[in-house]
């Protein structure tokens, strides 16, 4: 059943963000895209922080197009917090409560039941600067599940916070997620986050919704070079013909399974192998390269080619001392045809 | 550094010509400057010009105020030459100090009136209709003699009078109502009718048991000693007189 | 140490302290607790700070919301409006004085008709010397209260609205509460001003004890009435005070940026 169903357009200057979205009861969807990309406007329009230039906003049978922020059954949970520093934490998290109607006994009970099930019974009284960035992170959770919001918003909700701190907290905002009963739209820049969270990713880029589905739909179909990267993709679109998939500059990649019209290859960098010579045997796409930079990349190393097309390759450490990696190496890259994947571009 | 040395040579060069002026003690020229209390300011005016007039190359400059300010700046040390005082007791707080150059001589007496708004709206005849409920009366502060004159005035009238204000001299006691701010004031005949477009006064019977002397004297530090001899001359001559007898004072 | 500069540097240390030390030292100690407690510097004292505290309270109240629309808000004139809230800080204020009195004076602008209608009169009232340390001193307030509102961050505000809380509930729980240290310091910054107001308080209020005759007026009063020791003794309390305030400001401003 769909409870958010927004057309979110908003104009300021030369950016355009203009998006559809649709989330569920009890669904989290996660607006994955770079910088810039228009995620954090979209988060801000759906809250009523930033006004629409255009479309609609609808969550269940209401109408919020026109709605002030401070009538919107929407919490959320911003990228740094913004615990109000004055308040104690159990009064930051019954400032919301006390708003809509509670009384101060009454706010204060809810705040401690949510700070209870956060896990910060303890720390109640603590101001926001005396809690740990974790800690923080959930005080600003429970602050806006405590209104009972009909949809949760949360902008980078991991950002701020260190790597061993995170996957903690990660796990426990999954449990959090999982138990709310509304919708939820989680904005993210990090593909883990957004993995891990959502059951349901929205790419976002330029302004525009340039891809979305389950995640493994995502990971495995790349539409966007952004997309490709985050998954950890060489992606090339192309025209196919049968077999081969004629990319940029009339380079031709083999590809096992055929495919007419335009389409999309892509195979994963562990896929391309690397020789100071040209290689025989079939049936392979070769070509010659150029090595650009080279990376550590968890146990192996990561090396960048340029050549007829650009691509990522990982190689062993031995394999590395083997071909002599200096920038600028004249190198002959090869491809399997059937570790491609090959899809078409709809 | 020649900057410097030029700049150090004008300054000598002036320094020389301002002692040069000391030096002159004969003949009556250079800058006179004058205390004088608030109440002369236009006939003292009038006055300098005729002076400055009489005696070309004399420029007088001059100080109004009330004259307890006056008094307690010269004693201060203000470079004065003349002081011209409205009562005898602020004059009195120069000599006690030691510094006047001679006795005071008294030039003029004054009076007071009752200052009312243009054709006395609120019906004031005397003293005694002052403390009518609601009317608003502005008095100057004790310390100067517009406001001891009042004091003296008001007690031998039998008047017992709450001002709204203690104006520190006669010039801010007329311009409350000018202004209209107050209903009346006490104030000197001279104020008001330098103000006549504005005021009106109304005259009291009790003004003569308050007659203020307006003594004036030649101070002990004074620059232009001569200058200042020639000035208080002239305040004391037949065309000073004049002017002063003009602008409603009595002749001492 | 170059001495162009630290020549004129510590010259313009010594004018500054200098007229301090010159007050200290005339002072008269010994009948100093015998003067401080006269009826006439008591009453004085006691008055300068009521009208000085009311008039911070007034400056507050007009100030604080002015402070906002000007930090908040936009429309247009905006910056024609923050010209016009700084004129009274750099007009003489014996002008302001005039100007109070032709426009709320018995035949002012607006006094006329607050005489006729109300029966109000302001000169020669406390009223009237709140009225005159209230127009020097709010500039001091708004413009303290408007960097405040501007260093504070707006998205505070936003969080507020987002759990439910309209615009005045955001002010009054969130706003006030976070530029609270600033509006503390604008307000005392607003006090001291007003403590030590004398020209338009003068003007517009004139002078009489116990009404109208603050701290500075009675200074003046004394000094021109040749009670020079008097008049050093007022001055010394409003030293005294002036230090209270420095000291009661000084993380705020004597610490370098």
């Amino acid at each position: 059943m769909t409870l958010l169903d927004a057309h979110l357009v908003v104009e300021r200057g030369t950016f355009r963000l203009d998006i559809a979205l649709t989330v569920a009861a009890g669904e989290t969807v996660a607006l994955l895209g770079p910088n810039g990309a228009g995620k954090t406007t979209a988060l801000r329009a759906l809250a009523g922080l930033t006004p629409l230039s255009g479309g609609h906003l609808r969550l269940g049978d209401r109408e919020l197009t026109r709605t002030p922020p401070e009538q919107r059954p929407i919490g959320v949970v911003f990228q740094d917090y913004l615990l109000f520093p004055h308040l104690s934490a159990r009064d930051n998290v019954a400032f919301g409560p006390r708003r809509h109607g509670a009384d101060r006994r009454a706010a204060h009970a809810v705040a401690d039941r949510w700070l209870e099930r956060v896990g910060l019974a303890e720390h109640a009284r603590r101001k926001p600067r005396q809690l740990s960035g974790g800690q923080a992170q959930r005080v600003a959770l429970a602050r806006a599940l405590a209104v009972d919001p009909e949809l949760l918003l949360l902008d980078e909700p991991l950002a701020a916070l260190d790597a061993r701190t995170r996957l903690d907290t990660r796990a426990e905002l999954h449990r959090h997620l999982g138990a709310h009963p509304g919708a939820a739209l989680l904005v993210t820049h990090d593909p883990l986050d957004a993995l891990v969270l959502a059951d349901r990713l929205v790419i976002v880029e330029g302004g525009r919704v340039v891809q979305e589905g389950d995640a493994a739909t995502i990971t495995a179909r790349p539409r966007t070079d952004y997309v490709a990267q985050l998954v950890g993709l060489n992606l090339f679109r192309g025209r196919g013909t049968g077999t081969h998939v004629e990319v940029a500059g009339g380079f031709a990649l083999t590809t096992a399974e055929a495919v007419h019209g335009n389409a999309f290859v892509a195979f994963p960098p562990s896929a391309v192998a690397l020789f100071t010579r040209q290689p025989d045997g079939s049936p392979r796409n070769t070509w010659p390269a150029v090595l650009r930079d080279i990376q550590r990349h968890g146990d192996n190393l990561r090396v960048r080619l340029d050549g007829p097309i650009t691509v990522a390759a990982d190689i062993t450490p031995a394999a590395a001392a083997h071909l002599d990696l200096v920038p600028g190496r004249q190198l002959w890259a090869a491809v399997k045809a059937t570790e491609t994947r090959v899809y078409p571009d709809l | 550094m020649r900057t410097l040395r030029a700049g150090l040579a004008l300054l000598i060069a002036f320094g020389a010509a301002g002692c040069g002026d000391d030096d002159t003690s004969a003949a009556v020229t250079g800058q006179v400057s004058v205390f004088a209390a608030a109440s002369l300011t236009e006939s003292f005016t009038t006055i300098g010009k005729q002076f400055e007039a009489a005696h070309p190359g004399t420029t007088v400059t001059f100080n109004f105020a009330g004259s307890s300010a006056l008094a307690t700046q010269i004693n201060e040390g203000a470079p004065a030459d003349v002081f011209a005082s409205a009562a005898p007791k602020n004059m009195a707080t120069v000599t006690d100090a030691g510094n006047a150059s001679g006795a005071p001589v008294t030039f003029a007496r004054n009076q007071l009136v009752i200052a009312t708004g243009k054709g006395d709206p609120k019906t004031i005849a005397g003293l005694a209709d002052l403390t009518k409920p609601g009317l608003k009366v502005a008095l100057c502060a004790e310390a100067v003699p517009c406001g001891a004159a009042a004091k003296t005035a008001l007690d031998a009238a039998g008047v017992k009078l709450t001002p709204v204000t203690l104006e520190q001299d006669v010039k801010a006691a007329l311009s409350k109502v000018k202004l209209g701010e107050v209903d009346a004031a006490l104030v000197y005949r001279t104020d008001a009718k330098a103000a006549a477009a504005d005021v009106d006064a109304v005259e009291f019977p009790e003004s003569a048991q308050a007659v203020n002397d307006y003594p004036i004297v030649v101070l002990k530090e004074a620059k232009n000693p001569a200058g200042a001899q020639a000035f208080v001359d002239y305040v004391g001559s037949a065309d000073g007189e004049k002017v002063l007898t003009e602008a409603g004072f009595q002749a001492p | 140490m170059p001495l162009p500069l630290l020549l004129p540097a510590v010259l313009g240390l010594v004018f500054l302290i200098l007229p301090v030390i010159g007050l200290l030292a005339r002072v008269p100690w010994a009948t100093l607790p015998h003067r401080l407690t006269s009826p006439e510097v008591l009453d004085a004292l006691r008055l300068s700070v009521l009208t000085a505290t009311a008039a911070t309270v007034c400056c507050l109240v007009l100030g604080v919301p002015l402070a906002w629309l000007l930090a908040r808000v936009t429309f247009p004139g905006r910056r024609i409006v923050r010209a016009l809230i700084t004129v009274p800080l750099v007009l003489p204020p014996v002008v302001g004085g005039i100007a109070l009195l032709l426009a709320l004076g018995r035949r002012g602008l607006v006094g006329q008709w607050l005489d006729e209608t109300f029966g109000i009169a302001l000169p020669f009232t406390t009223a009237g010397v709140v009225v005159a340390e209230s127009f020097v001193a709010l500039p001091f307030l708004v413009i303290a209260v408007e960097g405040a509102l501007r260093g504070a961050d707006v998205r505070y505000e936003e969080a507020a609205a987002t759990l439910g809380a309209g615009r005045w509930t955001t002010f009054t729980h969130v706003t006030l509460p976070l530029v609270g240290p600033g509006i503390a310091a604008g307000a005392v910054l607003c006090w001291a001003r007003a403590l030590g107001e004398f020209g338009a308080t003068i003007t517009f209020a004139g002078n009489f004890p116990g009404v109208t005759q603050t701290m500075p007026l009675a200074v003046y009063q004394t000094m021109e009435s040749g009670d020079l020791d008097g008049a050093v003794v007022l001055s010394l309390i409003l030293l005294a005070v002036s230090v209270t305030v420095l000291a009661a400001l000084r993380d705020r401003w004597l610490t370098a940026p």
